[in-house]
């Protein structure tokens, strides 16, 4: 039997011990009308020879373009040791470090792992980490409702030029307890987040979500919007690339008093694509803060022989021992994840972390100017970028790109339906991963797919 | 020994260099148009180490986990079961793993295809009309599966009805879930059978409920006889059923949430469908629906139109409760599970609610004849049982907690401590049905060691444990002298 190692000896023996005739006894406080003999709608079992040739066919179809989409996923190299040493059975199988005395390989990496992303954002105190980038800002607007006493409001502005799908995943897992979500405008000139409107605000919101870069890759006057939001006594809520803050300002030194709150997705830091999860989201704040903190927590302490050894902290303020007055529902970290993250972090260093985002912004820049010397192509914003922008085409989108993937390159994602203000616009990334050939190849195509759709031209 | 931190091996100058791009950092940067205000100008705790470095001091340190690899792991309501190889090799593909999220469907068939036939599959599991994959851990789950419940009630324009019932034996996340749902809690007793209280469930039930969330077998180890019953107290007073999949293992291919009654479900698949815990995530919460949610699932959803998979969005469901991740949920995950069902197959899924449920009958019939107390003798565990040690706390100051370090010491990754918290110094003991006879035989051997050192030698018992990288750690310490990061050689 798959996975189940009993013999029949065993079975009779077992059953013995327990005084029952047959496994199906065991059931029998079910009431017989729940009862079922088959499941319709599971297949027959196969075997792991079959399953692999079923899924390296599947994973086959989905394999082989060369991608150049980001919005909020990024392609970096991963070293080999990451996953070969987070897959040891001894991380990956292992459960939340409740023993902590026979968790301490855990429990030290997670305490690695907030150390750095502390440092990394600049900022004190780091959770053990959440589900992903999304849902860490939902987490991020209830943990500012909860520290802003001062504020009586409920709600959250997002500056504008912040990914929206956060905004929209802050709204479904937050909006339930009455906060209300915000989005200002941006300059479609700049593609800058419009400090003015956030100036200008007729009540003053709890928090201020700003993002770096944002969501169009460009770099923002962190410092001003920092202090136009505290001017107003909301809270800053960073949202930042991981990746980024080896060359950019961390959050922490963000204006005047720098960021409260700092969160953002994880998966850059050796976390592969894999169809958008799993992935992890960070988040970091002050240390006056860190009750507010959801999620789980490790500290540094103790044994009875004074040896020092990890183990989880501030469990007061968690579900399983405040139940419905806990700060979060959360119960899981992405540890795995983490893991991965911080091999990846140990490997490349300040300098390699330093070099992956330089080398990704230089690709990006490249590819901008290659492809905006194309006619019917414009790079949209004359604004500093870090590894992405957004292209303008004087024809529709989606079919340029749709011709392209079919020659084995993914063009970047059709930001016209969700951004019309931008026009027949696109967001396109070049990471560290990509090489001159490479970049060729996608003006190339870009060409071809440009001139195979010349016929819909906007003329105007 | 203790292991020194990353940082405390990190020497400046030192760099793992085949790791990053080749060029400089001031070539990379030449041309660059970031202003000098916004750059980074001081430095981080990243260390400065070899590859050789990180690999062996990442290797030490898993050394210092138990894990399912390792040990047996009888955590109760946890599910720690062994997870196949092959979930994991075949999930890390390259087609799968270098996968955008955006990408075209066009370039995702296979992933689509893969993720259609694993919600159909859940569906047939459990008994419900609609599956959404999103939600990435089981709380996510109940979240989800409360959200939906109140976008029912007030699309129908039932605005009162704002209260949850959650029974006192109820896993934490329950209430908190209720709670960041905007809802109240309604806690049920439990009679001493371990049933909800169904006289205390009629008293409770009005106009004001909105539902009742339950776990069933339930966390106290035992099946929810009167399971028609309640749904019928529910559903009758307006209110909808939500299914806690924490014990789904123990029923799986005998009996179906949707069949007794439920409207949503959540499944944890990083227990019943056998997918990695990971040291704490990620997990997986999947959520299924009746007819009456269909509408207000997760998005997004995969569909199926003509041999052509694509996403459901917003436009397909415009009465979502919306996204809960910032794609699609942890499609990792969802691989793993998928080919684990599809090598259990409906047979195999037969087998584990039925060997899960053997093991743990027979673990709690040696463990009774051994003399330990059971917390519900009159009853068939599910797949896993409680037993207390009040009288070992009582007449021997050995605790549960105590019980629990010892075992470590005797090889053994501890059951669950004081959880469900009204059996008091309980044990929650879940071997899964991977485990052999002959290991639940040394766990009880182990058992009966440790009850007899409880009674001659009690000190051994507190002083546990011994052989592990450290002894019982200071928890007060760590909480009030918070050390939580790194932050130099201080």
């Amino acid at each position: 039997m798959p996975f189940i190692p009993h013999t029949d000896a065993e079975i009779d023996e077992m059953l013995g011990a327990i005084g029952a005739d047959t496994i199906d006894d065991l059931f029998d406080e079910i009431p017989p009308a729940l009862r079922i003999d088959a499941l319709p709608g599971v297949p027959a079992p196969i075997n792991e020879m079959a399953v692999t040739r079923l899924m390296s066919d599947r994973a086959a179809m989905d394999a082989g373009a060369l991608s150049f989409l980001g919005a909020g996923a990024y392609e970096h190299h991963i070293p080999a040791a990451v996953w070969q040493i987070t897959t040891r059975g001894e991380y990956y199988s292992a459960y939340t470090p409740y023993q902590a005395e026979a968790s301490q390989g855990t429990l030290q990496v997670i305490y690695e792992y907030q150390s750095m992303i502390a440092s990394l954002t600049g900022m004190e105190v780091s959770n053990a980490s959440l589900y992903d980038g999304a849902s860490a800002v939902a987490e991020a607007a209830l943990m500012a409702v909860r520290a802003n006493r001062k504020s009586k409001s409920r709600r959250i502005v997002f500056v504008g030029g912040v990914n929206r799908t956060y905004q929209k995943v802050a709204e479904a897992i937050a909006g339930t307890q009455g906060l209300l979500f915000d989005e200002l405008p941006f300059s479609t000139a700049t593609g800058l987040a419009d400090i003015d409107a956030l100036k200008q605000q007729s009540e003053a919101p709890v928090a201020v979500v700003i993002s770096q870069p944002n969501f169009f890759g460009c770099i923002e006057d962190v410092d001003a919007l920092t202090d136009a939001a505290h001017a107003v006594g909301a809270l800053v809520i960073a949202v930042v690339n991981p990746t980024a803050l080896a060359l950019l300002k961390p959050p922490g030194d963000w204006g005047e008093k720098g960021a409260d709150i700092v969160c953002g997705e994880g998966q850059p830091l050796g976390v592969p694509l894999s169809s958008g999860g799993p992935y992890f989201g960070f988040m970091t704040t002050r240390q006056s803060l860190v009750r507010q903190l959801p999620g789980r927590i490790v500290g540094r302490t103790d044994d009875v022989d004074g040896k020092p050894g990890f183990t989880l902290t501030l469990q007061a303020r968690e579900q399983h021992i405040r139940r419905s007055k806990a700060t979060s529902n959360i119960c899981t970290n992405q540890g795995l994840m983490v893991t991965a993250a911080t091999i990846y972090l140990s490997l490349l260093g300040e300098q390699g972390l330093a070099r992956v985002a330089a080398a990704s912004h230089a690709n990006t820049r490249q590819l901008i100017s290659a492809a905006a010397a194309l006619p019917g192509v414009k790079a949209a914003f004359n604004t500093p970028k870090f590894h992405e922008a957004v292209l303008t085409l004087d024809r529709p989108v989606a079919p340029v790109l749709a011709a392209m993937a079919e020659s084995g390159v993914l063009g970047g994602l059709d930001l016209s339906s969700d951004y019309p203000e931008l026009g027949q616009s696109m967001l396109v990334c070049a990471t560290e991963t990509k090489t001159a050939e490479d970049i060729e190849r996608y003006v190339t195509t870009l060409s071809e797919a440009l001139a195979s759709n010349a016929t819909l031209r906007d003329v105007s | 020994m203790t292991q020194p931190l990353i940082f405390e091996i990190s020497r400046s100058g030192r760099f793992a260099e085949a790791q990053a791009p080749l060029s400089s950092l001031d070539e990379l940067l030449d041309g660059s148009d970031i202003p000098s205000a916004l750059r980074r100008s001081e430095k981080t705790v990243l260390p400065e180490v070899s590859e050789l470095q990180v690999v062996r001091h990442y290797t030490q340190l898993s050394q210092k986990n138990f894990s399912i690899d390792t040990h047996f792991y009888p955590l109760g309501s946890c599910t720690m079961k062994y997870n196949p190889r092959a979930c994991n090799s075949l999930a890390m593909l390259p087609g799968f793993l270098n996968r955008h999220p955006l990408g075209p469907e066009t370039h995702g068939q296979g992933f689509l295809s893969t993720m259609f036939e694993l919600q159909e599959m859940l569906k047939s599991v459990t008994g419900m009309q609609g599956v959404s994959l999103t939600p990435m851990a089981g709380a996510q789950g109940e979240l989800t599966g409360v959200a939906m419940i109140r976008a029912y009630h007030r699309a129908r324009g039932d605005l009162a009805r704002d209260e949850i019932l959650v029974p006192d034996a109820a896993h934490g996340t329950n209430p908190a879930t209720a709670t960041m749902c905007g809802c109240k809690v309604v806690e049920l007793p439990t009679d001493d059978q371990g049933d909800v209280d169904i006289a205390a469930l009629k008293a409770a039930v009005g106009p004001n409920t909105a539902g009742i969330m339950l776990t069933n077998p339930s966390t106290l180890g035992v099946f929810e006889r009167r399971i028609d019953e309640i749904a019928e107290i529910v559903h009758g007073a307006g209110g909808l059923l939500y299914y806690d999949g924490a014990n789904l293992n123990a029923i799986l291919g005998k009996c179906r949430p949707g069949d007794m009654g439920f409207d949503v479900i959540h499944m944890n698949l990083h227990k019943t469908f056998s997918t990695p815990h990971g040291g704490g995530g990620p997990g997986s919460g999947a959520v299924g629906v009746g007819e009456r949610l269909l509408p207000y699932m997760p998005i997004p959803v995969v569909g199926k139109e003509n041999d052509h998979y694509r996403w459901l969005t917003e436009d397909d469901m415009p009465e979502s409760i919306g996204r809960l991740s910032g794609f699609m949920g942890n499609a990792g995950v969802l691989l793993r599970a998928y080919i684990y069902m599809r090598m259990l197959g409906d047979e195999g899924m037969k087998r584990v609610g039925e060997f899960a449920t053997l093991n743990a009958n027979y673990l709690m019939a040696k463990l009774r004849d051994a003399g330990f107390e059971l917390a519900f003798p009159e009853r068939r565990a599910s797949h896993e049982f409680i037993i207390t040690l009040k009288q070992s706390a009582r007449e021997h100051h050995v605790t549960a907690m105590d019980i629990a370090k010892a075992l470590l010491d005797e090889g053994f990754h501890a059951p669950t401590t004081y959880f469900p918290l009204l059996v008091p110094e309980c044990l929650l003991i879940e071997p899964t049905e991977t485990e052999t006879k002959e290991m639940l035989d040394a766990f009880v051997a182990a058992m009966i060691r440790l009850a007899d050192t409880t009674v001659n030698n009690a000190a051994a018992i507190h002083a546990a444990p011994v052989t592990m990288p450290v002894r019982r750690l200071d928890d007060v310490k760590a909480a009030r002298q918070l050390d939580i990061a790194w932050r130099g050689g201080d």
